[in-house]
């Protein structure tokens, strides 16, 4: 029962003669390709570019906050900026993020296919990704919106003179971009994985996103019903969330909150699924309690429907109801709980070695573990009362969605990068870039978890000055962070050229992903593989490695 | 220390000597918020250095070099019925201590003093049942539960006292309501938590916990002459509530003495508590809430009486507890309308009309 696996010899390894990133060239070929994997490398680009816009808004938030008057920025400038750096990142990155590069590129890869049930679709979900994304390019150069990323109604509809309409507008195209991705993943998954893959085979990469696209295309639709509403009463003023008129506006937080609760297990499950393969293969074993992990992931799709109330405590809820919905998101901890104690216990007697991508992967571990923990006082309505709306909950969804799902993003990325291209990036640089990463994370948000118990409300332009030594150690964090972020920008574009070539497995991973050469074909597998062994089956790597050897020999 | 920069110096010295995590303890709720969050602190802690101790023991005992082979384990029952159970304990333990502090927060004891608050963009409107009115202040006696009703006249706000550990959405067009009780005198935070526009982050004040003789004393010097009951008796004679509301033989409207806290049979059968938001939205959508036996006749006065107009009414009608003070209404307004037309002055049509 137990395994070896040492790494090949890199040195022998090449380039393949034919791959899917020199099938064709030129431009064209790449904006009308159907291939899983170029769109994949389409929205990785693209999702990079966002993202470097949103963590600029997110540097000059920090800078503002050095200091407690508003003094680099207009009151109005700073309600933009973080306006428009919660939605660029929450919908322009962190949605799309792992399921539509790395999802994209290997979900037909991990269960055997040519490709994703439709590969048209996939392309127009990356064109409709980038309509969204011009709309709130336009809505930034037209002169911002100032809403913040949840466009609370009434001040939305009546009380701005911003461009609401036209970021709302981006986000319903985006969203539409997740409808489609999802949809495709589902259909793939279902039908069409190799012979011998049964569900039970499947890598709990692929569980996770079948999760996350069970979500998206049954909670995003919400979201584009609830924009369009607030669209109609802004220029129609047809008053559902009018009290005056007969409306209400909490049916507008219900309705929001309906999408963009579950949309947070959207950013955070693809992030899941990215750790249990990292985690598995860096200590050579299969992932403790499979099942469990599977189930866990299906399990928060479900129940992650189920709890969108405790955005709303204090806002005037029934207090019966309020009950409900805290049982429910004390319910809602406990598979991902299950899911940190099984990657924990992989660890267990496996040979553990600490590549890049395993150092995000406990990067992960730790800042997901306090986040999560964190929602527990959150959930917990007493103290919720005190917590919600301060920087307490600015810090714990950020542990989540940068501390975690960045993090796992990170890890991903350096994890397939040589399958992706072929080659591998720096080793050393970019341990340091996570190292770095880590540091800056823990110094920019940790001291936002005592600001908010100290009472300082989010989305404050200027503070008391009672509140500013802690804001002083999050920006000085923040630059830091920044480094770590800028790092990967130069050295991966960098390994491209530079890199050492990978080889098909550098890993000794056995995902079948990686038994096919780097980078792939187009058609992914010259003939459709066969499933015979399990997911995370060592022994049938070690024993394959072993056959070729002596082929070859 | 001569290598510090001065500035860096006296902001390390300034931090180390006013370093809190804690903001000050000055309401009844405090403690009980702070033993919740001390058990919380203790989970996180407890649970993070588990991790943390697994992943780094293992890390350690399993790296490759000491152990380059992987045993490969399928999982556990037992270890994952462990791992779920537990867990699933904890969080009720916190689920229910955390719903006892909620039922608390949000459900004030019956003898408390109301303060209204009317949020608007950008400043709090705060209204005493003697009629005092602040703005961005809250001057409140120590030791005496406070009911602070809250409604929004435009966007969400949220009602933030930090010492206190209380917080609440003010909506618009319905009341919600928080209470607290403050123990220590002094000086708090009062902040709007709800992001409401350009100046969110100037939507702060202050709230003043005074000894309660210091409280009668500011009660007295800063009274507007009128208590909320007084100025809503006006409001009532002048848009002509009592043109119908006068418990006459002949009257078109209930009679609304003792009307307050009872439960009202409506036209459709149900029956309502008559509670302060039933009262502001029957005057907001009468045809809505029309109580059996009347015919739905009364206009609205949507958009004619503003959010503290409203709660001027709202206390004049909690204040009915006899026919005596509606009598005294008709009354006063029929003088004041026949003194108006003696004067030859047009006859404001609510004051002339008869019953």
């Amino acid at each position: 029962m137990s395994t070896i696996v040492s790494l090949p010899d890199q040195s022998t390894a090449k380039l393949p003669a034919k791959s899917y990133l020199n099938q064709e060239y030129g431009l064209k070929s790449w904006l009308l390709t159907g291939d899983h994997k170029r769109i994949a490398m389409l929205y990785l680009f693209s999702i990079t570019f966002f993202f470097i816009i949103g963590g600029v808004l997110a540097g000059l938030i920090r800078l503002e906050l050095l200091t407690p008057p508003s003094d680099l920025m207009a009151t109005d400038t700073y309600n933009k900026v973080f306006s428009m750096h919660g939605i660029i990142m929450v919908f322009l990155f962190l949605v799309p993020s792992v399921p539509a590069t790395i999802g994209n590129f290997l979900i037909p890869l991990m269960v055997g296919a040519r490709d994703l049930a439709f590969p048209k679709i996939n392309l127009l979900s990356w064109y409709l990704y980038w309509i969204g994304g011009l709309f709130i390019l336009a809505t930034m150069v037209l002169g911002g919106v100032d809403t913040g990323w949840t466009f609370t109604t009434p001040l939305s509809t009546h009380y701005v003179n911003t461009h609401v309409v036209t970021a709302a507008l981006g986000i319903f195209m985006a969203g539409f971009s997740s409808i489609f991705t999802g949809l495709n993943f589902i259909v793939t998954i279902h039908r069409m994985r190799c012979p011998g893959m049964t569900w039970f085979r499947l890598p709990l990469f692929v569980w996770g996103h079948y999760a996350t696209s069970i979500i998206m295309i049954l909670g995003t639709p919400v979201l584009a019903i609830t924009l369009v509403l607030v669209g109609l009463e802004r220029i129609f003023n047809i008053g559902v969330f009018d009290p005056t008129k007969g409306g209400d506006p909490l049916l507008f937080q219900h309705l929001f909150w309906f999408y963009s609760h579950p949309a947070v297990y959207i950013m955070i499950l693809p992030g899941m699924a990215v750790i249990s393969e990292v985690i598995s293969t860096f200590s050579r074993k299969r992932v403790f309690g499979y099942t469990a992990v599977a189930f866990s992931s299906v399990a928060i799709a479900v129940f992650g429907f189920l709890v969108w109330e405790h955005h709303m405590f204090i806002m005037g809820v029934s207090q019966y109801s309020a009950l409900v919905f805290s049982l429910m998101t004390m319910l809602v901890a406990v598979p991902s709980a299950i899911k940190i104690f099984n990657w924990s216990m992989t660890l267990y007697k496996g040979s553990i070695t600490f590549e890049t991508p395993m150092l995000y992967a406990f990067g992960f571990m730790g800042l997901f573990t306090i986040g999560g923990l964190t929602g527990i006082f959150l959930a917990t309505l007493g103290m919720d009362i005190h917590l919600t709306e301060t920087y307490f909950v600015v810090a714990h969804f950020h542990f989540v969605m940068v501390g975690g799902m960045l993090m796992a993003y990170m890890a991903g990325v350096h994890f397939w990068w040589p399958k992706m291209t072929g080659r591998m990036y720096p080793e050393a640089i970019s341990k340091t870039a996570a190292v770095i990463t880590f540091i800056g994370f823990i110094v920019t948000f940790f001291p936002q978890f005592i600001l908010g118990y100290l009472g300082m409300p989010r989305r404050y332009a200027a503070y008391p000055a009672d509140f500013q030594v802690l804001n002083v150690f999050s920006t000085a964090g923040a630059s830091i962070l920044g480094i770590g972020y800028l790092l990967p920008l130069l050295y991966l574009p960098w390994s491209l050229i530079y890199g050492k070539i990978a080889g098909n497995n550098p890993w000794q991973a056995t995902g079948l992903e990686w038994q096919i050469q780097s980078p792939p074909l187009t058609e992914n597998f010259p003939e459709i593989p066969i499933m015979d062994h399990e997911a995370y089956d060592y022994e049938w790597l070690a024993n394959k490695t072993h056959h070729e050897v002596q082929t070859v020999g | 220390m001569s290598h510090i920069s001065p500035v860096l110096w006296q902001f390390l010295i300034h931090w180390l000597q006013n370093f809190a995590i804690f903001p000050p303890e000055a309401s009844t709720i405090a403690p009980y918020a702070d033993a919740l969050y001390f058990a919380l602190v203790g989970m996180t802690i407890t649970g993070v250095v588990l991790v943390m101790a697994m992943v780094t023991f293992f890390s350690l005992r399993y790296r490759q070099e000491r152990h380059p082979e992987a045993v490969q384990i399928e999982g556990s029952t037992l270890l994952e019925a462990t791992w779920t159970l537990i867990p699933l304990g904890i969080f009720l333990v916190f689920f229910v201590w955390g719903a006892l502090l909620y039922f608390r927060v949000y459900n004030p004891p019956p003898n408390s003093m109301n303060v209204y608050v009317v949020g608007k963009q950008w400043m709090w409107k705060i209204e005493h049942p003697g009629g005092q009115h602040e703005i961005n202040s809250l001057h409140i006696p120590e030791g005496v539960p406070i009911q602070v009703t809250l409604i929004s006249q435009d966007v969400f706000h949220s009602f933030s006292i930090p010492a206190f550990r209380v917080k609440r959405e003010a909506i618009p067009g319905r009341y919600t309501t928080v209470y607290f009780e403050a123990t220590k005198p002094g000086k708090y935070h009062l902040f709007c938590t709800q992001y409401c526009g350009t100046d969110h982050s100037q939507m702060i004040g202050w709230v003043y916990v005074m000894t309660p003789t210091d409280y009668s004393k500011w009660e007295a010097s800063n009274t507007s002459g009128a208590s909320l009951a007084q100025n809503g008796e006006r409001l009532f004679a002048s848009v002509g509530c009592n043109a119908c509301h006068n418990d006459t033989a002949s009257a078109r409207g209930p009679n609304l003495a003792n009307v307050y806290n009872t439960r009202i049979r409506l036209t459709d059968g149900s029956t309502v508590v008559a509670n302060e938001a039933f009262i502001r939205e029957t005057i907001l959508n009468p045809s809505t809430h029309v109580p059996a036996g009347y015919a739905p006749i009364m206009p609205t006065y949507q958009g004619q009486i503003s959010e503290d107009g409203l709660i001027d009414l709202v206390e004049y009608i909690k204040s009915l507890d006899s026919n005596y003070r509606i009598q005294q209404t008709l009354n006063k307004s029929q003088i004041s309308s026949a003194q108006a037309s003696t004067e030859g002055k047009t006859v404001p049509a609510q004051g002339a009309a008869k019953p």
